[in-house]
């Protein structure tokens, strides 16, 4: 029987959708990263910089040191080994050495036994700065000076492009660009700065091991990859700093990057006890990278019968100070850009730059948001030019199995557009609402400003794709170790990161089935007892996980029928391999460049209130092409949360900064989707295994995130009839129509 | 100063800063971290506690307010290990993903079952609008509700 056949149904192996983790989280007991406690324990707290771009000219500790309980206050020359480290490219100081590139960059770290001592302290070290002229417009960075002259992610194998401030520039091309169609739309569409907010803040606590090295209990997404930066910056072996998981409070890709774990463990190392970390909502919104602000131009080309000839995409993504995942997420959103549509000609030029805005980096859709927005846009331009039904023309030119993506990619997987289009646009849309009716249900919602004289209603539709799994050549494994007891009971070790998607859950749910007993623990996470799993991130962490587990048991079960007794084997699952992308044309170099795609399509009811400019989202009906679905519950639960995400984004979600600095740095100011945000989602689940994934699964969290922002403003243009191509889109943008 | 709490029926005392939340107090003194912090200005909801029996969000709350009061927590709405009916539907529908906002949903909408003991989907939305979820939609916690008014 091959792997991807083997059925693995909801229910089959879990007795019910109820998550493994669900009652310590209804009872309060589960233990969040913030919530840990240690004998001794200090706080920490961090001083930042109040200038997004400035030169450091001094910084005295000494009032601050000197104060009560206060044990320590670091800078950065206290870091005891390398000075700077990154995801990808080591280009981000652990604290300002010279110089702050962003609004809330880390510059000292003190240690107090109480979390108010630590602060008053923070607020007494004196930091000397001289202003500099931030550079806060991407469309002018690639021109100013350089915020980091030494070009880090220059030399990586990506196109060399000699511009200042050039994170990745990128192309790709693919026939004739200039090919010339019946009809041409174009337009330019700005995407603003979306926040993950997680609702709980970075916090962790390091705790020294009194031999040098140090425990960081932690909530993160990848443990290894937090361990292999934090261990040069201390100066330790990668053994000698071990990550432990703690409960994760939602993570959505801010969770990548490193937040308090250096320096926690610098505070810890220095002083000797125990030190906890926890950011406020403020310091979170500094504390964590963004998703990428982006302005794109578009120009798509067709036959009069509506084939795509052509598309021609700019892209350009604003990266902040520091580089993070820019450069993979500039990939995707090139990558991607087109969306789920075959067409034989294609430019798109990508730009990701530095900036001193804040930080930008893995967000849920990763670049893939950003470019459905604008080329979604784009399509139904398209059906308006051409006068044909936007549906119509999206099955036309839908992308399949055997086609080509435009990185001369053949789709060898499963890609199931059609399908997920015509099931997306059968589900039946609510009927309109009479008026008058009750206040909460109109645009604006129980603030009962008006009775609804100028409501007007519209449906919207969009498609929107991405890859599962990391891409471009990336090493991309996942380890598993399965320790089967001589009693039959069995502890599986898989350091993937519970971030509340519900992995643990699959990675029982998949030990039981192949060991063919209940009597399965999970042990937590920690890279003191199992290799690295990689990222709980790009839609890969299910189909990775089940693949490690499932070849770690069966690993095990092999080696008992060999040795007999207790048995303890750890094992490493690799998707196909994928190759990175010619760094002049965008093209493959060989086989494919992301191992699978998944597709989704929405339908969205929305109203606005023209007099108000307010909006409603009433109804939004989805079909998502989700692989072997191991457990509805779950698939459902990321197809709404990741819809309200978009949502968001749509409608409300922005970042707001002025020369650099962050305005909006609360919950007060930025607002993210209520209850009264969120209408009723209907999921319709195509359920067609993914070839070359364990059982068949595919990532799920991230295509309701990519396609909603698109779909739900498709919406707001059919009720108001504006072109909306900006996003958030703003009461000003509806009202007065 | 001193204070003193009755928590979940317990009288509980505790040394506070003067201008310390009762949700601080809670956590960091008397070892009920079950509240969580999620931005410290009443705009969340995952603080959410019952103080004299209503409905409160405990970080905008001094602990000193609550000096000589009574407050009920997320952890003492389970009855001697057996979970409270909004608890056991929050389990039984996903509406919990990262549980962050959980405690906070909860404790809002075992308070609101109590007042309303049917609630429509409109007053299920209105009553816990002041409780922030990123991860569900809401759309499973809007299911929890109903399935616990079935119990
Ligand atoms: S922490 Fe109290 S309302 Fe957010
Ligand atoms: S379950 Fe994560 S915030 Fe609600």
């Amino acid at each position: 029987m091959s792997t991807a056949t083997r059925t693995l149904r909801p229910g089959h192996a879990l007795p019910s959708t109820r998550r493994a983790d669900a009652a310590p989280k209804v009872t309060g007991e589960f233990a969040y990263s913030s919530d840990l406690h240690a004998a001794g324990m200090l706080w920490g707290q961090t001083v930042r910089s109040p200038h997004a771009h400035a030169r450091i000219l001094g910084i005295d500790v000494v009032q601050a040191r000197a104060m009560p309980g206060v044990h320590a206050v670091l800078t950065h020359e206290d870091v005891p080994g390398q000075k700077t480290y990154g995801l990808e490219f080591a280009d981000q100081p652990v604290l300002a050495i010279d110089r702050v590139r962003y609004f809330g960059e880390a510059v000292a770290i003190v240690a107090a036994e109480e979390p108010e001592q630590a602060r008053r302290a923070a607020a007494a070290v004196r930091v000397e700065y001289e202003p500099l002229e931030p550079v806060t417009d991407p469309e002018q960075a690639a021109e100013m000076a350089p915020l980091h002259p030494d070009r880090p992610t220059m030399g990586h194998g990506f196109r060399d492009d000699a511009r200042p401030n050039v994170v990745r520039s990128m192309v790709i091309r693919r026939g004739d660009p200039d090919a010339e169609g019946d009809v041409a739309v174009e337009g330019v569409y700005e995407i603003g700065q979306q926040d993950q907010a997680f609702l709980g803040p970075e916090s962790g606590i390091a705790i020294p091991d009194g031999e040098g090295g140090v425990d960081i209990h932690v909530a993160t997404q990848w443990l290894h990859v937090d361990r292999d930066q934090a261990a040069p910056c201390l100066a330790l072996e990668p053994e000698q700093v071990r990550i432990h998981l703690a409960g994760v409070g939602g993570a959505f890709g801010g969770r990548e990057d490193l937040s308090m774990q250096i320096h926690a463990a610098m505070l810890a190392l220095r002083t000797g006890r125990p030190v906890k970390i926890v950011y406020n909502r403020e310091e979170s919104f500094v504390g964590h990278i963004h998703r990428h602000p982006a302005r794109i131009w578009a120009q798509h080309r067709a036959t009069r019968d509506g084939k795509l000839v052509a598309v021609r995409m700019r892209i350009l993504i604003d990266g902040g100070a520091y580089a993070s995942s820019s450069t993979a997420v500039i990939a995707n959103a090139c990558s991607f850009a087109v969306g789920p549509y075959a067409v034989d000609n294609v430019l798109v030029d990508g730009l990701a730059v530095y900036t001193n805005n804040p930080p930008c980096g893995a967000m849920r859709g990763f670049g893939a948001v950003q470019a459905c927005f604008a080329a979604e846009a784009q399509m139904d331009k398209l059906a308006t030019a051409l006068e044909i039904d936007s549906v119509e023309l999206r099955l036309l030119n839908a992308l399949e199995p055997g086609g080509m993506l435009p990185t001369g990619q053949v789709v060898t997987g499963s890609l199931p557009t059609r399908d997920v289009i015509r099931r997306a646009a059968a589900l039946p849309v609510p009927e309109p609402e009479e008026l008058p009716r009750e206040a909460i249900r109109l645009p604006g919602g129980a603030g009962n400003t008006t009775r609804g004289e100028g409501v007007r209603r519209g449906v919207g539709f969009a498609v929107g794709f991405k890859n599962i799994c990391y891409s471009e050549g990336f090493d991309d494994y996942c380890t598993a170790r399965v320790v089967l007891a001589e009693d039959g009971s069995a502890e599986v070790h898989c350091a993937a990161a519970d971030v509340g998607q519900g992995v643990s859950d699959v990675i029982l749910q998949v030990a039981r089935l192949e060991l063919g007993t209940d009597d399965v623990t999970l042990a937590s996470g920690s890279t003191a007892r199992v290799g690295s799993a990689g990222s709980a991130s790009s839609s890969r962490m299910t189909w990775m996980a089940a693949g490690a587990v499932q070849t770690a048991c069966r690993a095990a079960l092999d080696e008992r029928d060999r040795s007999g007794g207790a048995v303890d084997v750890e094992r490493i699952y690799r998707h196909p391999r994928t190759y990175p992308l010619d760094p002049e044309t965008g093209q493959i170099t060989d086989g494919r460049a992301h191992v699978a795609l998944a597709v989704a399509a929405m339908r969205v009811v929305a109203e606005v209130d023209v007099d108000l400019g307010l909006t409603r989202v009433v109804w939004i009906g989805t079909a998502q092409d989700v692989g072997n679905a191991l457990n509805r519950t779950a698939v459902e639960g990321q197809i709404e949360g990741g819809t309200a995400q978009g949502l968001g984004l749509a409608l409300m979600e922005e970042i707001q900064t002025r020369d650099g600095v962050i305005a909006n740095a609360s919950f007060t100011d930025y607002l993210i989707p209520t209850f009264l945000d969120m209408p009723p989602v209907v999921s319709d689940l195509v359920e067609e295994p993914e070839p070359d994934a364990p059982y068949g699964v595919k990532g799920v969290g991230e295509p309701p995130t990519v396609v909603s922002t698109a779909a739900i403003v498709a919406a707001l243009r059919d009720a108001t009839g504006r072109e909306l191509a900006r996003v958030p889109v703003r009461p000003d943008d509806i009202a007065g129509l | 100063m001193r204070v003193s709490i009755t928590v979940n029926g317990e009288v509980r005392e505790a040394e506070v800063w003067a201008g310390e939340s009762l949700l601080t107090t809670l956590r960091d003194r008397l070892d009920l971290p079950g509240s969580k912090n999620a931005c410290e200005q009443g705009e969340c909801g995952s603080c959410s506690v019952l103080l004299d029996d209503e409905l409160v969000c405990s970080c905008l709350v001094l602990a000193a307010q609550a000096d000589g009061h009574e407050v009920a927590t997320v952890e003492g709405l389970a009855d001697d290990g057996s979970l409270h009916p909004v608890q056991d539907a929050f389990a039984a529908t996903g509406a919990v993903q990262c549980g962050f906002c959980t405690p906070g949903f909860v404790v809002a909408a075992a308070d609101l079952l109590r007042r309303v003991p049917d609630p429509s989907d409109d007053e299920i939305r209105e009553a816990l609008s002041g409780n922030l979820c990123r991860c569900t939609g809401y759309q499973k916690i809007l299911d929890a509700v109903h399935l616990a008014v079935e119990r």
